[in-house]
């Protein structure tokens, strides 16, 4: 699915990433932690393409990122469910239209589509809240919005980038079960977090690898976690 | 997406790309007004060239196959170099009819600027002979020479050092004219651009999670193209429907009709104004198009 051979991301001569050498498989579940400023959002930068690496390879679903078009990513992009931290809304357009947006700008939406959008946006647990505007969410609700958003295209790799950051501890919990049960049903799924507390409970639910990024390298880590 | 694909999704809209970029008021409102302005300009400058062309037109046509023989001769050889040029003319080939103006012809000539009570016979007035030409017209120089030959008085005017810079002249302002119409759809496509560049910057976030989610940059691009090419057409439509009205009301043209007053269509001539609007969509459909891209390329 995603391919690291030596790959290297940096801005000028110092390399901000370095020896990035993996594999995500299908249906597998990662975490990726370090802290602040060493590198995650960069590293789920490259898993989708919006970074292309200064160095060494990386391959998205068997093509080489360096390689592609403008529509070669935005394909590859459609294969990829992105939650960011600060969520991303178009804050003009209602919930129900956001998490939609990837329908809609593949083409993809229309009537047949409504009855998966109200289920999916029931699933996230904003139906009373489908025809707010993003600024009208709460810290909770928006990263649920982003997580509707990122699955709608039924994607093969979801990666999410803290996405517990802004939220409570049931909240995050609750976040978490719902990508563990994306998990179950075969996505592939990347979070980056900081919080080993969310690891640990994730471990008791699921077989996840741990990624630890320190130094500008990749590695796995350590049997406390 | 090609081009035709483009057109196609432009003819059928699409409300959820409509939807998804937000609307920017100022660059909607600068568009509009300016295809507006534009359009009500290059109605004007095509009613000047048109105008231009049918006073070329009616100036060619009136001095066009005719022309005029004076003679200057001592009154006791007056009438024989008359006949003696009538004689030259029915037999120089190209010449229709040859016919001298009475002299009441001659007094109803000089009538506006010597009044009706002229007394032609005491004054030195030279005959004047009225020539038709054919089609296909005769050698001037040719009759100037037998002219010389057969009467020293006679002078041939073909009218063509009246009628040629006349004719010069109205065909250049026709050109002008459309010159100015090409330079006010130049000029739209300049605005329509900057509109555009604006309005993509100002998108940049919106250009980002499209992309995010999987937008193509044909997508993204259609959305804004969509949006200023309506904006165009409708403004032009508007600029159209005002300039019309206004050359409507004009002064019409009379007998004594000058560019001025000639300003305006006639005929089928009203329907040629209504290709602007379509003029102006292509125009900010293509300014457009090109500024999304080159936009969109430069954003990562």
């Amino acid at each position: 699915m995603i391919e690291m051979q030596d790959a290297a991301y940096g801005y000028g001569t110092e390399p901000l990433l370095s020896d990035l050498t993996l594999q995500l498989a299908p249906g597998s579940f990662h975490f990726l932690t370090g802290p602040s400023g060493a590198g995650k959002t960069t590293f789920l930068k490259l898993c989708y393409a919006e970074l292309l690496p200064t160095g060494g390879s990386i391959s998205l679903f068997g093509q080489t990122a360096r390689g592609l078009s403008r529509d070669g990513i935005a394909d590859i992009r459609q294969k990829i469910g992105v939650v960011h931290q600060d969520c991303r809304f178009l804050d003009h357009l209602p919930v129900s239209e956001n998490i939609a947006l990837p329908l809609s700008v593949t083409g993809k939406g229309g009537l047949a589509q409504d009855a998966n959008l109200s289920e999916l946006i029931g699933w996230v647990g904003l139906s009373a809240r489908a025809e707010a505007l993003p600024p009208e969410l709460s810290g909770g609700e928006r990263q649920r919005a982003a997580l509707a958003r990122a699955i709608i295209m039924d994607p093969e790799l979801i990666l999410a980038d803290e996405p517990t950051g802004n939220v409570d501890w049931e909240m995050s919990l609750r976040l978490l079960n719902l990508l563990v049960e994306l998990n179950k049903l075969g996505k592939t799924v990347v979070i980056a977090t900081h919080d080993l507390a969310l690891i640990r409970a994730a471990k008791q639910r699921v077989q996840a690898r741990v990624l630890r990024i320190g130094g500008g390298r990749i590695m796995a880590a350590g049997a406390d976690l | 997406m090609s081009i035709r694909d483009d057109l196609m999704a432009l003819v059928r809209g699409d409300r959820g790309a409509d939807r998804v970029v937000p609307r920017s008021g100022q660059s909607a409102r600068l568009t509009f007004a300016t295809s507006a302005a534009m359009a009500f300009l290059a109605v004007f400058a095509m009613a000047l060239s048109m105008a231009a062309g049918r006073l070329a037109d009616r100036w060619s046509d009136a001095l066009a196959q005719s022309s005029t023989i004076r003679i200057s001769a001592p009154p006791a050889e007056m009438e024989s170099q008359t006949w003696a040029v009538l004689t030259v003319l029915e037999q120089t080939p190209g010449v229709d009819s040859a016919r001298a103006l009475s002299d009441e012809d001659q007094q109803a000539l000089l009538a506006p600027w010597f009044g009706p009570d002229l007394p032609l016979e005491d004054l030195p007035v030279p005959r004047l002979i009225e020539i038709t030409e054919t089609r296909q017209g005769y050698d001037a120089d040719g009759l100037r020479q037998r002219l010389a030959a057969e009467a020293p008085g006679a002078v041939l005017d073909d009218h063509n050092r009246w009628r040629r810079p006349l004719a010069e002249a109205a065909g250049r302002l026709r050109l002008l004219g459309w010159l100015a119409l090409i330079l006010i759809l130049g000029a739209t496509g300049a605005m329509v651009t900057l509109a555009a560049q604006s309005a993509l910057s100002a998108n940049e976030q919106v250009i980002r999670v499209m992309r995010l989610v999987g937008a193509r940059d044909s997508y993204i691009a259609g959305a804004f193209v969509r949006r200023f090419t309506i904006r165009a057409l409708t403004g032009a439509t508007v600029g159209v429907a005002v300039g019309l009205a206004a050359v409507a009301i004009l002064p019409s043209a009379r007998d004594t009709a000058a560019i001025l007053t000639g300003l305006s269509f006639s005929g089928a001539g009203w329907l040629w104004p209504l290709i602007i609007p379509p003029l102006a969509a292509a125009t900010a459909y293509a300014a457009t198009r090109i500024a999304a891209f080159r936009t969109l390329k430069g954003l990562q």
